[in-house]
């Protein structure tokens, strides 16, 4: 293993903390403009229906509003994440003929105060033309269903097709054979910071954006063209963004209307989404209908597996499309598999749209994956853990048609769970109602595949130092709570020799930071903009290295080091020269040119997927009440491979949350929905995981170094997300004979499946 | 109905507004105090993120009107420390054991410690655990936020934590 600074690894506090904890941090909302207006939006009240007449002249008629508008009053330009597939691209601001989902926006409103607002908005007259509606995949693609979108036949949007080996073949050969059928449901982000924007206008035309983003170069982007403006005349600034989790990633319908409305009253305009509307409208993770066929020989290697999803998209794309690819991926990393088939479909409800969310497609690919393995182990009398190992991903490995996996502490992270959750003592001493179960993970370090047809590069940098000793970074890297304006300080303070106090960030401002960043998804931040801050951090060696070849005539092959705030001879300490004054002779030999580097990243030469793959098992051990049919969790282990972490309690933290929403997702959260229409719109009703809810947890690291990595860091944000629902639905099965195949699993689902309940 | 003059006393200020009756504690604190460290992240009463202390108790700033709190005494996360460049012994635990993440909950994670450990010096893990169980946090999993709250209870009484 290289040998990195001793920067990398310490758990730094986070540097935006002291804010945090002082109520200084400002977040969206807490900014005020002078003259500002409050933006509220009319949505649609029906699932599916034709807009046959809107009237706003009583709400423009009220004292205090300032702007009405309708659909018919934009460009009506179509927007989607997936640029490069133009067709993809479904949705507009405000709807024009029709609305497809129960909180479709129809109007917003702009005034003087919100209760104004309110009350104009309440004045809108919308007359709809009520259409069938369809709330299931299942009903969405039978012949006759009416459809969503004219233009896609079938209401399917999209398909994805893997298919390598000869499937049909092993099936016929195999051992083992079992199809199952599995059903996950729809969860939220539950960001706790709910969804807000100001625009201002700007002079010459353009505007300006605050806004809880998670990708601000997507919403520049998409938000000119939806104006009908160059993309430089639309500046998005984030502040402090209380979450996001996947689900504050596209531009969001507001966040037009507030910058048209801005454009064309002249007045800054500030839009607050209620937690209601969120829970009742907002983005959530795909529900999906998949079926899984795998064969195993009879040394327990998998050797083909069939693979056919439904993804619930709701209304609209959204990121379905690459939920749809990735659920394909995600069908097939973790072990190795010879043949594999995989038919994925997104089709349009008339729901809310799904979107990303933390795992993207794998907490569900691998709830189905990992359910089986466990029950293929039983039926052919292997331990879970040891059918795993047999069949688990090594170094080297080839994943057909998408990458080469570079490093990999699969094997190591089943060998140490195992051993962590003292499995073997455990299932040989069962206690009734007692149960371990077992899963595991593979996930991506970032995307390849540009669905957003960026012209820049993924990420990148820039890096500016001064003879004061001092550096800033230029990033537009979004840190929405996970830590990337610590830990990316944390890599050029390293590479630099410098002390982190000395690192001052300027970050996601698409006006001043260095384009691009496609923004925190997919797990990329620390690997693609860390490897861009490195290439910046090299240039900027390059300019202070002569400076101190030159002050002590070094021999040619002399090696430099860069520690403790100095620069100075490898083999001779003494010949050393401090970071501050080394950039003042520099400076001074540039005649005055200032010391500033841009640095760059995109993956060369690493497929379509990813540049890096991460893995982990998880094992859950639960007891279950046999009269109530409740699940409690006693314990979590955890171990898992994220490369070299560069803020230890920064990735703790990850898998800390990781294990609540995993927690929530196979347990307590889900959406109670009635004719399209969301029943369970508050935190009483929608059960996220409190700390009285949390099971203790243990956790080791399996470090590898992962070459294509920052100091040979690679992801730990999502995958960790992905092993709970299994784990736990496993433990249960364990413990009370009920195997769990459509989450969550509720008392009356376990009671069911154990006879005591009709 | 008309907007009713009230006084409030928060973090050792005196103010006097004219409010709407139906205004939230809140909305008053952040839309006319400019107090803007109290989150609202549900307006429902169901997240904590706008906890406050009134009275020596913790309320839902989102829960309570505004005439309510007329002449009583308000501490909320801008008035924590003894001055805005210091940190409180909880705050800067909260630093120190990373127990931040968006930081979105932390002000109603913090008022709900403060509330906890000047009624029980010395909660168990358990105890702590219930006394944020009003308080919802998507990032942490509570963990770090619960050895916060130990590590500031040691903190604010070292003597007393040893003996306990």
């Amino acid at each position: 293993m290289k040998t990195n600074p001793k920067l990398i690894g310490q758990s730094v506090p986070r540097l935006d903390a002291p804010q945090k904890v002082t109520g200084q941090a400002i977040y969206t909302d807490d900014i005020k403009l002078p003259g500002m207006l409050y933006c509220k939006m009319l949505t649609s009240p029906l699932p599916h229906a034709r807009i046959k007449r809107i009237d706003v002249s009583k709400a423009r008629a009220l004292p205090g509003v300032k702007d009405v508008i309708i659909g018919e009053d934009t460009p009506k330009v179509k927007y989607g994440n997936w640029r490069l597939v133009p067709e993809s691209q479904d949705e507009l601001p405000l709807a024009v003929d029709k609305v497809r989902f129960v909180g479709d926006e129809v109007a917003a409103v702009a005034a003087l105060d919100p209760e104004i607002a309110e009350k104009a908005i309440s004045l809108i007259e919308v007359e709809y033309e009520e259409l069938p509606a369809l709330y299931t995949v299942e009903d969405s693609i039978a012949d006759g269903a009416p459809l969503i979108h004219e233009e896609s036949k079938g209401n399917v949007s999209l398909v994805r097709k893997i298919n390598y080996g000869d499937v049909d073949g092993s099936f016929a050969s195999a051992h083992y054979v079992r199809e199952d059928t599995f059903r996950v449901h729809a969860v939220q982000h539950a960001y706790m910071e709910p969804c807000a924007s100001i625009a201002a206008p700007d002079e010459g035309g353009r505007v300006t954006l605050w806004t809880s983003t998670q990708t601000p170069y997507i919403v520049q982007c998409l938000l000119a063209s939806t104006l009908g403006i160059p993309e430089n005349h639309v500046r998005v600034m984030k502040v402090a963004v209380g979450g996001g989790f996947g689900g504050k990633m596209e531009l969001r319908p507001w966040e037009f209307c507030c910058a048209f409305m801005a454009l064309r009253t002249g007045r800054p305009v500030k839009f607050l989404w209620s937690r209601k509307e969120d829970l009742s409208f907002g983005r959530r993770r795909h529900g999906m209908t998949l079926y899984s066929k795998i064969a195993f020989a009879k040394d327990g290697k998998l050797i083909a597996k069939d693979f056919q999803v439904l993804l619930d998209g709701g209304a609209y794309n959204a990121m379905g499309p690459t939920a749809t690819f990735l659920c394909g991926t995600f069908g097939n990393m973790a072990y190795r598999l010879p043949a594999y088939r995989y038919f994925g479909r997104h089709v349009y409800t008339n729901k809310p749209p799904a979107s990303a969310m933390r795992g993207f497609g794998a907490p569900q690919a691998y709830f189905a994956m990992e359910s089986q393995f466990s029950m293929a182990a039983e039926e052919m009398g292997f331990d879970p853990i040891d059918l795993r190992i047999i069949n688990a991903m090594e170094e080297g490995d080839v994943i057909p048609e998408v990458a080469t996996v570079s490093t990999c502490g699969f094997k190591e992270s089943l060998e140490k769970v195992r051993e962590l959750s003292g499995w073997d003592e455990k299932r040989k001493n069962r206690q009734p109602g007692h149960g371990l179960g077992i899963s595991a993970y593979s996930f991506i370090s970032g995307g390849v595949f540009n669905w957003f047809n960026t012209k820049y590069n993924f990420s990148a940098a820039e890096v500016r130092v001064y003879d004061d000793g001092t550096a800033h970074l230029f990033s537009m890297a979004c840190d929405i709570g996970q830590g990337p304006d610590t830990v990316l300080r944390q890599i050029l303070a390293a590479d630099l020799g410098l002390s982190i106090d000395k690192v001052r960030l300027t970050a996601m401002d698409t006006a001043q930071t260095p384009k691009a960043d496609l923004g925190s998804w997919g797990s990329r931040v620390t690997l693609m903009n860390g490897n861009a801050i490195l290439e910046a951090t090299k240039k900027i060696k390059e300019m202070l290295i002569p400076v101190l070849f030159a002050e002590f005539d070094l021999n040619q092959i002399q090696d430099l080091a860069f520690e403790d705030d100095h620069i100075f001879v490898k083999s001779n300490p003494k010949k050393r020269m401090s970071f501050a004054q080394a950039v003042y002779k520099a400076l001074r030999g540039r005649r005055g040119e200032p010391l500033v580097a841009q640095g760059y990243y995109t993956p060369r030469n690493k497929g379509l997927v990813s540049p890096a793959f991460s893995f982990g098992a998880q094992v859950a051990e639960v007891t279950v009440d046999q009269d109530t049919g409740l699940v409690k969790v006693d314990k979590i282990y955890t171990a898992h491979d994220c490369g070299v972490p560069i803020n230890k309690k920064a990735v703790e933290g990850q898998l800390e949350g990781a294990i609540q929403m995993g927690l929530g997702y196979t347990l307590s959260e889900q959406f109670v929905m009635k004719d399209g229409r969301t029943l369970n719109s508050t935190f009483l009703d929608y059960k996220v995981p409190t700390a009285l809810d949390m099971p203790p947890s243990e956790s080791v690291e399996v470090e590898t170094y992962e070459p294509e990595g920052p100091f040979g860091a690679k992801e730990a944000g999502e995958g960790l997300a992905i092993p709970t629902a299994a784990a736990i639905g496993h433990a249960v099965y364990e413990a009370t004979g009920y195997r769990c195949k459509d989450l969550p699993i509720t008392p009356e689902k376990v009671l069911r499946g154990l006879g005591k309940l009709k | 109905m008309a907007k009713q003059n009230i006084e409030l006393i928060v973090n050792g200020d005196r103010y006097t507004v004219a409010v709407d009756p139906w205004r939230t504690l809140a909305e008053v604190l952040r839309e006319e105090l400019n107090l803007t460290g109290t989150k609202v992240g549900c307006n429902q009463g169901d997240c904590g993120a706008c906890t406050v202390i009134m009275d020596g108790r913790s309320v839902s700033s989102c829960l309570t009107l505004a005439v309510e709190a007329h002449q009583r005494q308000i501490t909320t996360i801008e008035g924590l420390a003894p001055s805005r460049t210091q940190l409180h012994p909880i705050q800067e635990a909260f630093v120190e054991a990373q127990a931040v993440q968006c930081g979105f909950c932390t002000s109603g994670m913090i008022m709900s410690a403060k509330n906890l450990l000047d009624h029980n010096p010395h909660p168990t893990e358990e105890e702590i655990r219930a006394g944020l169980s009003g308080n919802l946090c998507r990032c942490t999993g509570y963990v770090k936020i619960v050895e916060a709250i130990d590590l500031a209870a040691k903190k604010l009484d070292p003597a007393g934590a040893k003996e306990a």
